[in-house]
């Protein structure tokens, strides 16, 4: 059996996890946005970031999205730290300030002590809620659930991205009504900033 | 036909007499000796007409009857690209520089028929200076050491028999006969090789890794993905040998046990594309690839595949993630390649320098090796020397040298008198290096400790007419663009620290936009998914942190000291200077100089649209930026 240690708990462990599923048999909160159990974990929105040391490196401490990173045998994770939380908050401040009107954004932002006018905001915070340019365009966050849930569910590969940095968004292909489209709603279903919406054609 | 080690002996027996002029470096040449005239035919000297100067050479030597003596022969790039089109002549070792067709017939006449060589085309330090003749007396040569490099400009990368004439495929037929898997990577981790695309993990402990992984098969591929601005060290050695890197991925393949190898090759480069297939088609011809490799019932199978243009393609995730298809997007590791990559099996990549250095270390072995460079970066390391430098091109260097050796010495320094500024190591996501750290050693840790990296090798060398806030977010804009959006820090983080600076540039920087950048670009990389966003943000630390006043001027006085930001600058005509010549008045794209001939001219700054047309064409530097 092999053990890894999450805040002070060890949990043994005989076939492989993740450290969020690790976690959470521990009963240990850690936030997801782009993590949903019934599909290959995508580490992108690093909301669940957590500050892990492998066995053998016990002073080398990286943060790790718990999504997707492999509970090892004689890891010591840590997801609570000062530096955890702080990378944490940094995460909600960028997605809130990309889609200010997203409930489920600003409810997971308030969690973390992060809201606009807050007292609490540091210099970063403080910038990407109030100075920054003013986007209210989506609540799309690229999570990317939708296009790897049409792609593993009912696997009709109707949905992808488009474009990359700032400008990247989630597409049909061409743009147009994908004839691959069955309309079975999964992906409105695992939205979890409810972008998606499904309406009943003809 | 299927060629054993013995005809590969027999090979280069057969070859020897006829490269011997390149071989070697007698002195004695002169009319009537057997010379070879080395072309470079490398991207640079090509888009420079040097192929134009081949066939006029040809048609000339032709024309006097020399060209059964003298034969011109077209090799890879030869480094010193800002002088091409090049040609040496060997075995003299004359070194011809900035060649056009017309200056043909009379070099051959001077100097191929009255034993003249000819000082109007050689290089010279200074233009009053006197000139060098031979290649290796340049101070641009003479501090160089060439391992991965080592055929460059001697070789002719689309015959096979010149680089087999040259020692080449002898390291194959070593490492295939005469030493066990395990004794290959043993050596390969005994010589300290470091991988040269970027994050210096050591390669024999990488091959150990995929070979020690379970499952039977494997891959191995090569990055030759070179995606940073300003650099081409990987293009020119596919460019060059060709076959140096076929020899290498051989090599690995047989110590981690693949039986298929990628290619990954940027879309852009087509000329090292065609020499690379080419290669890839005489290899095959002589059983150097394909099945039974040697004899010795060793098999392996290269697949070229061409990129299309994603910098992020550099990673390896995403350029395994886009040879099966998808759509290139770094996913988290562990698992690493070497446990899971390419289609789920163990895979192992390198970029194209790593595996050029290999077939090296097997021939001259790991103490040879390691016995060149630091005490933790062994070797040499090519860099492409570009920017504000007197002498452009690639150069390769022991690992541990200093900056200031490389952009003095063998760069030749600034241009036109100009005050160094700094140097960007590592292409877009390196750091800039300030005058004081000049004396850094080039190595792995120097240059993380100075907060920039090794990364493939780019090194853009920049002077007091570069503004170090612009440098900073140019770069930053780069990797904005070329973010794959997967992470979100990455995605959005590095829009936000470029709008941050843009404003700081258009004089709109409030106080306290520094401490901002600082805390934002620490969080970014210690939040981002892979390398891209890891090190996005150094050319902005590194610049906060050698040139805050610079960044302050422009925050606190609205002031760019270099002159660069438009919103900041302002263009005026100095009475005491200015002849009244109308340059400035005829050249003004908006009309908004107002002068008489003789007369004082003025410029109209409501109307200025700052583009420096009057600063450029004025003769008597009467046009001042402030």
């Amino acid at each position: 059996m092999a053990r890894i240690t999450i805040d002070g708990k060890s949990l043994e462990f005989g076939e492989e996890l993740t450290v969020l599923e690790a976690a959470r048999g521990l009963k240990i909160k850690i936030p997801t946005l782009c993590y949903n159990e019934y599909m290959t974990p995508y580490g992108g929105c690093r909301i669940c970031l957590v500050e892990a040391a492998a066995g053998a490196a016990p002073d080398r401490r990286r943060l790790i999205a718990a999504c997707s990173a492999p509970a090892e045998d004689g890891m010591v994770v840590v997801t609570d730290s000062q530096r955890v939380l702080e990378a944490r908050r940094f995460i909600a401040e960028l997605l809130l300030s990309r889609c200010p009107d997203s409930e489920a954004i600003r409810t997971m932002a308030r969690e973390m002590g992060v809201e606009p006018g807050s007292q609490n905001l540091d210099a970063v915070g403080h910038y990407l809620l109030e100075r920054a340019p003013e986007r209210r365009e989506t609540n799309c966050i690229l999570c990317g659930l939708c296009v790897r849930v049409c792609q593993q569910i009912p696997q009709r590969f109707a949905l992808s991205f488009k474009d990359r940095g700032i400008v990247r968004t989630v597409t049909p292909p061409f743009e147009k009504a994908a004839e691959a489209c069955v309309g079975c709603g999964s992906c409105a279903y695992v939205c979890p900033t409810r972008t998606i919406t499904v309406e009943e054609a003809g | 036909m299927k060629i054993t080690p013995a005809d590969l002996e027999a090979i280069r027996g057969r070859m020897e007499p006829l490269l011997a002029p390149r071989s070697d470096h007698r002195e004695d040449a002169g009319r009537g000796k057997r010379l070879d005239l080395l072309v470079c035919a490398g991207t640079g000297c090509v888009s420079n007409n040097s192929l134009k100067v081949k066939t006029a050479l040809e048609k000339e030597l032709e024309k006097h009857q020399l060209q059964d003596d003298i034969r011109v022969i077209t090799t890879g790039c030869n480094g010193f690209c800002a002088n091409g089109p090049i040609v040496v002549v060997k075995p003299d070792d004359i070194f011809y520089q900035l060649l056009t067709e017309e200056d043909v017939p009379h070099l051959v006449e001077e100097h191929f028929l009255k034993g003249r060589p000819v000082e109007r085309l050689m290089y010279r330090l200074a233009e009053n200076d006197a000139p060098i003749p031979r290649m290796r007396e340049i101070p641009f040569f003479g501090k160089q050491q060439l391992i991965a490099l080592a055929n460059r400009g001697l070789v002719d990368p689309e015959n096979i028999d010149e680089y087999i004439g040259l020692g080449g495929y002898r390291a194959l037929a070593k490492a295939l006969t005469g030493m066990t898997p395990e004794a290959v990577i043993q050596e390969i981790k005994a010589s300290g090789l470091r991988g040269r695309g970027g994050a210096g993990f050591p390669t024999g402990r990488k091959w150990e890794f995929c070979r020690n992984a379970p499952g039977e098969e494997k891959y191995i591929i090569c990055n030759a993905d070179e995606g940073d601005p300003g650099a081409f060290m990987d293009r020119s050695i596919v460019e060059s040998d060709p076959h140096a890197l076929l020899e290498g991925m051989l090599i690995g393949a047989r110590a981690i046990g693949a039986r298929h190898g990628f290619i990954y090759i940027r879309g852009e480069y087509p000329l090292a594309l065609e020499r690379l297939t080419q290669a890839i088609e005489q290899a095959h011809d002589y059983g150097l690839l394909g099945e039974d490799i040697l004899g010795t019932g060793f098999s392996f199978e290269i697949t070229v595949s061409k990129g299309a243009g994603a910098f992020v393609c550099g990673e390896e995730t995403s350029l395994i993630g886009s040879l099966e298809g998808k759509l290139p997007e770094p996913r988290v590791r562990p698992p690493f390649p070497a446990q899971s990559g390419y289609m789920g099996k163990p895979t192992n990549i390198n970029n194209v320098e790593t595996w050029a250095n290999v077939p090296h270390i097997i021939n001259r072995g790991a103490a040879w090796f390691s016995s060149i460079g630091t005490e933790s970066s062994k070797g040499t390391k090519v860099f492409s020397l570009v920017g504000k430098v007197v002498n452009t091109g690639l150069v390769e260097v022991p690992m541990g040298i200093s900056m200031r050796e490389i952009v003095f010495d063998i760069g030749g320094g600034i241009p036109d008198g100009k005050k160094f500024k700094a140097v960007q190591t590592g292409g877009p996501s390196g750091g800039c290096i300030p005058e004081s750290l000049l004396d850094t050693p080039v190595d792995y840790e120097s240059l993380a400790q100075a907060g920039s990296i090794m990364g493939s090798g780019g090194m853009i060398v920049m002077d007091e007419n570069n503004c170090m806030v612009e440098v900073a977010r140019y770069f930053v804009s780069f990797t904005q663009e070329e973010s794959c959006g997967k992470c979100s820090p990455c995605r959005e983080g590095t829009w936000h620290m470029k709008n941050i600076l843009t404003d700081i540039t258009e004089g709109k920087g409030r106080e306290g936009d520094l401490e901002l950048l600082e805390k934002m670009g620490r969080l970014i990389k210690d939040t981002a998914l892979c390398g891209l966003g890891n090190t996005a943000p150094n050319p902005v630390l590194t610049t906060i942190r050698y040139f805050r006043e610079e960044y302050e001027a422009h925050i606190r006085d609205k002031r760019c000291p270099a002159g660069v930001c438009k919103a900041l600058i302002r263009y005026l005509i100095d009475p005491e200077k200015c002849t009244g010549c109308q340059a400035c008045f005829k050249n003004c794209p908006v009309n908004c100089i107002a002068g008489e001939r003789k007369k004082v001219h003025v410029i109209d700054q409501s109307r200025c649209i700052k583009c420096g047309m009057c600063h450029s064409v004025c003769n008597f530097d009467a046009v001042r930026i402030e």
